[in-house]
This record gives structure tokens, sequence and C-alpha cells, in this order.
């Protein structure tokens, strides 16, 4: 019994970065956008939530500071894609590295390769105390409880139901007929791209101010790919994207687990530290198969 | 003949200068002066034996991992997982290297080369089959076995091949016989260069002058078109991401037999994708691949000489490559645009981006 709240408690926790990280690619995907400058996004999120709440000693601080730069990151991917029309796959493997690099860089400038620098985790909260020792599944962060009760179904609805929502879907399926219809294309992936890059940074900053509470190079370690296959496991849709990050994250959860179970001690511990990789390569195989990706994918939009 | 303003080298030129206007900021921010610093960069690696050496022994694992990506983005074909098959030849090499002592270099060296290039060719077969047969997107599952290449290094480091005396995560040293020979006395530029450019040149010629090649580009160009001509592009894409992921698996071999001589954790620190700097910045042209891959080279050496000169972080390398791959693929779509202005973007275009600049003319 308490493996197993223990082991939901984790799949719920470790599963929020990729619930934030799966929802913004999703915005971007649906507007025609494909951005791998997640993993980026997702590290200078990281960096500077951590940096900033350390700097100020206030939490908060810190996840405005990577907010803005999720934005920022979103304004220079639709830049390169929007306004140029750069090619996608190349400008998000070069926002990446420019990222991941510039993170790297000021944290050497700032922290200067001294001792492991903390900053005091946010705090858990828990709405269900009284269930007793079941209650424990819900030992969990705020970000934890926003991702899953806010912004998930707020970002369903502004996708699903709201109009700018609409427009999101229109230019990303059919960008001249939403031109012909007044939708102002470019502004529109601006924005689906600024609001995507919000997420990813957030679930960054959620593993630097609540999860670890410190910041390591390599911290995102692949999390941000792993949003890019979910989204195409969820079929671009929000909730299917969110059943995603919770099964990968049951099994992430799970093989940590496993190592201390009788039996599984003997085998080398990154065998199973790949097994969700290759469990979300599996489950892309069996449910990827020719999938219908949003009409517009990877293609500029020009007026002509 | 006339150089116009948009021709590449001059479009290349343009992005390098732009990125170090843009990358001016952070080292203004590390307290250090932009042209001193640009100069430690580009300038004073070239001005020894030794550290013009050092460019090339630095330029030799990403022109090989340059090529390797170039090959597979002409083809359209999105291999962001030269990382991982690199790593794969790596592996491949530290293995092989320690059984072949008995064997003449002449016969241990082919036999590990081989295995390498297996070794990366076999890391790039799933993804290459789930895309052909499947139609699964083969940038996220090439870029998922990265961690999982690296996953399989530790491992091995860690269990198996930890070293039974020092317990250090190294593997066993290779074989003397396996070692790449060094082509020049008292430097570490190894037989890995020579390697690469004979890669480089067979690569080019394949790519300009034979059937396959012409295959392979028009694939890249327009997939539709081509199976209008009655090209396989399934097999076409296939043979690309093979032979992709074997030069990348030969990047692998390069770093274990000719610099580490074993598998240690630190082999790349991101050969794989600087590979993508490389081929965009040579317009995935072979003799573009050679000579972005020498002057990523220098900037890297540049990079870390100027971290002890001048005491800027040597991470400005890669916020250097991350800046120039962006001025790069932007300057190159805007010339796209201004050449192709009527064309409304079939999905041939969607490849052409960066390939239709490879484009002799």
């Amino acid at each position: 019994m308490t493996f197993l709240v223990d082991l939901l408690a984790a799949t719920l926790r470790n599963a929020t970065p990729l619930v934030y990280g799966t929802v913004g690619e999703t915005y971007a995907e649906r507007s025609g956008v494909l951005n791998l400058g997640i993993e980026g996004t997702m590290y200078a999120g990281a960096f500077a939530g951590f940096a900033t709440a350390w700097a100020t000693g206030s939490p908060h601080l810190g996840l405005a500071a990577a907010i803005v730069v999720g934005i920022g990151a979103g304004a220079v991917m639709a830049l390169m894609t929007v306004t140029f029309g750069a090619n996608q796959h190349v400008s998000g493997i070069g926002l990446t590295i420019g990222l991941i690099g510039l993170s790297e860089f000021a944290n050497r400038l700032i922290f200067a390769g001294g001792e492991l620098q903390r900053v005091e985790p946010m705090p858990i909260v828990n709405p269900f105390g009284g269930l007793g020792e079941v209650g424990a599944i819900f030992d969990q962060y705020a970000l934890t409880w926003v991702a899953f009760l806010v912004v998930v179904p707020a970002a369903w609805w502004l996708l699903q139901r709201s109009s700018f929502g609409l427009e999101i879907r229109a230019v990303g399926e059919n960008p001249e007929a939403a031109d012909a219809a007044g939708v102002n294309v470019a502004r529109t992936r601006y924005l689906a791209l600024m609001i995507g890059g919000a997420l990813m940074a957030i679930g960054g900053a959620f593993i630097t101010l609540a999860l670890l509470g410190s910041f390591t190079l390599d911290i995102i370690a692949g999390r941000g790919w792993v949003c890019v296959a979910l989204v195409i496991f969820g079929r671009w849709r929000i909730g299917r994207g969110v059943i995603g990050a919770l099964l990968f994250s049951l099994v992430f959860s799970l093989q940590f687990r496993l190592r201390i179970l009788p039996g599984f001690g003997d085998l080398p511990f990154e065998l199973l530290l790949a097994l969700p990789y290759l469990v979300v390569i599996g489950a892309l195989a069996v449910s990827g198969r020719n999938v219908a990706y949003p009409g517009a994918y990877l293609k500029p939009y020009r007026r002509t | 003949m006339r150089i116009s303003a948009w021709s590449t080298p001059v479009l290349v030129v343009a992005a390098i200068l732009i990125t170090f206007a843009i990358t001016a900021g952070p080292i203004i921010v590390a307290g250090a002066n932009p042209i001193e610093a640009y100069a430690a960069f580009v300038v004073v690696p070239l001005t020894s034996q030794f550290t013009l050496l050092e460019v090339l022994v630095s330029a030799t694992p990403i022109m090989l991992t340059g090529a390797a990506v170039a090959i597979a983005f002409r083809a359209g074909y999105w291999n962001i997982g030269a990382e991982g098959q690199l790593l794969l030849g790596a592996i491949a090499a530290a293995g092989i290297g320690t059984l072949v002592g008995g064997l003449p270099p002449i016969l241990a060296l082919p036999i590990m080369i081989g295995g390498g290039a297996l070794g990366g060719a076999a890391w790039a077969l799933l993804p290459a089959l789930l895309r052909v047969r499947f139609g699964i997107d083969e940038v996220v599952t090439t870029l998922l076995l990265n961690p999982v290449a690296l996953l399989l290094v530790n491992g091995l480091l860690h269990g198996p091949w930890r070293d039974p005396v020092s317990g250090f995560p190294e593997s066993p040293r290779i074989a003397g016989s396996a070692e790449f020979p060094a082509l020049i006395e008292r430097s570490r530029l190894h037989l890995g260069f020579v390697l690469a450019l004979v890669i480089i040149a067979v690569a080019w010629y394949l790519l300009a002058r034979t059937p396959a090649g012409l295959r392979l580009r028009a694939a890249g160009l327009s997939p539709h078109g081509a199976r209008f001509a009655g090209i396989n592009v399934s097999r076409t894409l296939l043979g690309a991401a093979l032979v992709s992921g074997a030069i990348a698996g030969i990047a692998g071999v390069s770093e274990v037999a000719g610099i580490q001589n074993r598998l240690t954790g630190g082999l790349s620190p991101g050969y794989g994708y600087t590979g993508i700097v490389v081929a965009t910045l040579g317009t995935l042209t072979m003799p573009g691949v050679a000579i972005a891959a020498i002057f990523l080279g220098d900037l890297t050496i540049g990079a870390s000489s100027a971290a002890r000169s001048l005491g800027i972080p040597s991470q400005l390398g890669a916020v250097v490559q991350g800046v120039l791959l962006l001025t790069t693929v932007a300057l190159l779509a805007v010339r796209r645009h201004r050449s192709t202005r009527s064309d409304s973007g079939d999905a041939g275009s969607v490849t052409g981006d960066v390939a239709a600049e490879a484009q002799p003319g």
C-alpha cells in the first residue's frame, strides 16, 4: 500500500514538468510550428527561475523570470519560423543549443563553479490531508496542482472552445483560408509560440524551484524531447497528451522504485533509466502510425 | 565571375558577422572587450603550429558528424540522432579495439572502423524503419535515442567495463595496434583527420556524380517529384539514414582510437548536435562541411584559450554555435524567399529550405 501511494505521488510529481512542456508544445504545433527549442526553453526556464529565486529569495519572482524567458524564447522561435520562414527543425535545434549554452555561460559567471547553491523548495500543499495514508498521494507542490487543475483545463478550453483557439487551429491547419477569413496568421503564431514557450519554461522552473531546489548541468536530460513525442502520442490533443505524460511518468517513477526490489538490483540501473525512453518510442510505433499532422505543420506561410 | 550579394560565401560570412554582433552582448556582460575576444576566438589559434594542429584535432569529429547530418538532410531525412550514433560507434570501437591486439594495424584498424560504422548504422536503423514503414516522424525517435545511447555508455562504464583496478568508469585501454597513429610527431593530430577528409571526398563524389546521389538529392528537394520520376523514395531515405549513421559512428571510432584510447563518459561534448551546425553552415555541401568544421574547431580552441586569457567562460562557444545556426538558417530562408517569391510552397519546399541552397548555381 505504501509502495502504491508513494508510486502514485511520484507519478504526479514527475509528470508535472512534462505536462507543462507537452501543453506548451501542443500550442506551438497546433499553430503549425514544430518547436524543437523546447529542450533549451525548459533548460533556460530552470536556470533563470533558480538564479532569480536565489538572488531575490523569492520563488515567485523566480517563476516570473522563467515565464519572461520562456516568452522570449517563444518569440525568437516565432521570429525565425514566422517572420523569416526558416526551417523549423534547424531553428529549434539552434535555439536549444543557444539557450543551453547561454544558461551554462550565466551559471558559470554567477556561481563561478563554486559549491552547489540551493533555494528553499516550494512548499507542499495537500487539500486532501484528511484522507489518512491514501491522502499522501496528494502531497504535491502548488505548481503540480496548478498544472492539473488550472493549466490543463484552461489550455484545453482556450484551444478548443475560444475564438482565439479556433484561430490557432485554423492557422495550423490552413493558413490561406484563415488569412482569407481575416485572421492575422503571423500574430496568431507568435502568440501561440509565446504562450507555449512560457509553459515550457514553467515546466523547467518546476524542476529547480520545487523538485530539487538547486540547479545542476544537464538538468532537463531529454524531458523536452519526451514532450515532443508525447504531443504526437496524444495526436495533438491536450487531454491525450496529459495521459501520455502520466503514463511516461508512471514508468519513470516505477523504474526508480524497482531498483531497490530484490532481483532487480543486479541490473545496471542505466538500463532501467533508458526504459521510459524506449517505452515512449514503442508507444509511438504502435499509436503514431500515419497520424494526421496539423495541415500546415512545418510550412512557413507567406502571402502571395 | 560576378559575386552576387546573396552568393553563398557572402551569406555565410554575413551570418558569422551578425552572430558576432549578437554574442558581443554576453562577452561585455562577462567583462571583456568583444574585439579582443573575437581575435582570441578566431585568430589566436591560427598563430602557432601547436594550436593550429589542435584546431584540426577538434575539427575531426565534427567534420564527420557534419557530413553525416548533411547527407541525411540532403535526402530530406531529419536525422537529429548523430550524437547517439556517434556513441554507438565509440562503444563498438572500444569493444573491438581491445580484441584485435594480435592483429597488425593494417587489419585491426579496418575491422574497428567497420565495426564502428555498423554500430552507428544499427542505431540509425530503427528510426529509419519506423519512418519509411509507418510514417513515424524520425525527428522524435532519433532525438530520443540520444539519451538512451548515453545511458548505454554509462551502463557499460559503471557495469561490465568498469576499470577493475582503479574502479574508474573507463573501459580497458584498446590495443596498441588499434590506436590511430599520430600524423605529426608530438601532436595529437591523428589518422581520424585523414579519414574524415577521405569520407568527405567520397561523399562529395557520390552525391554530385552518381545516380544514387542524384536520387538522394531529388528525394530531398521534392519527394513527390522524385516518386513521380520513378525513384523509390523509401529505399533512398533508408539508405541515406544508414550511411549517415555509419559516418557518425566513424566519428565515435575516431575519438576512441585517436584521442581517448578507451570509452569514457565525456567522450562527446555534443559533437552530434554540433554536426547540425557544421552541416547548415556548410550549406549541406561537402566542401562547405569541411571548411565549416575547421572554422568551428578554430572557435572551440579559441574559446578555451579565451577562457584562460580573458576570463570569458568557455560555454560562450555553445552560445556562438547556437546563434550561428539561427542566423545562417534565417539568411538562407530570406534568400530562398527572394528567389522564389511566387512559389506557393509545396511539400518539397519544406525540406528544400536548406537543401535547395546546396544546389550548384
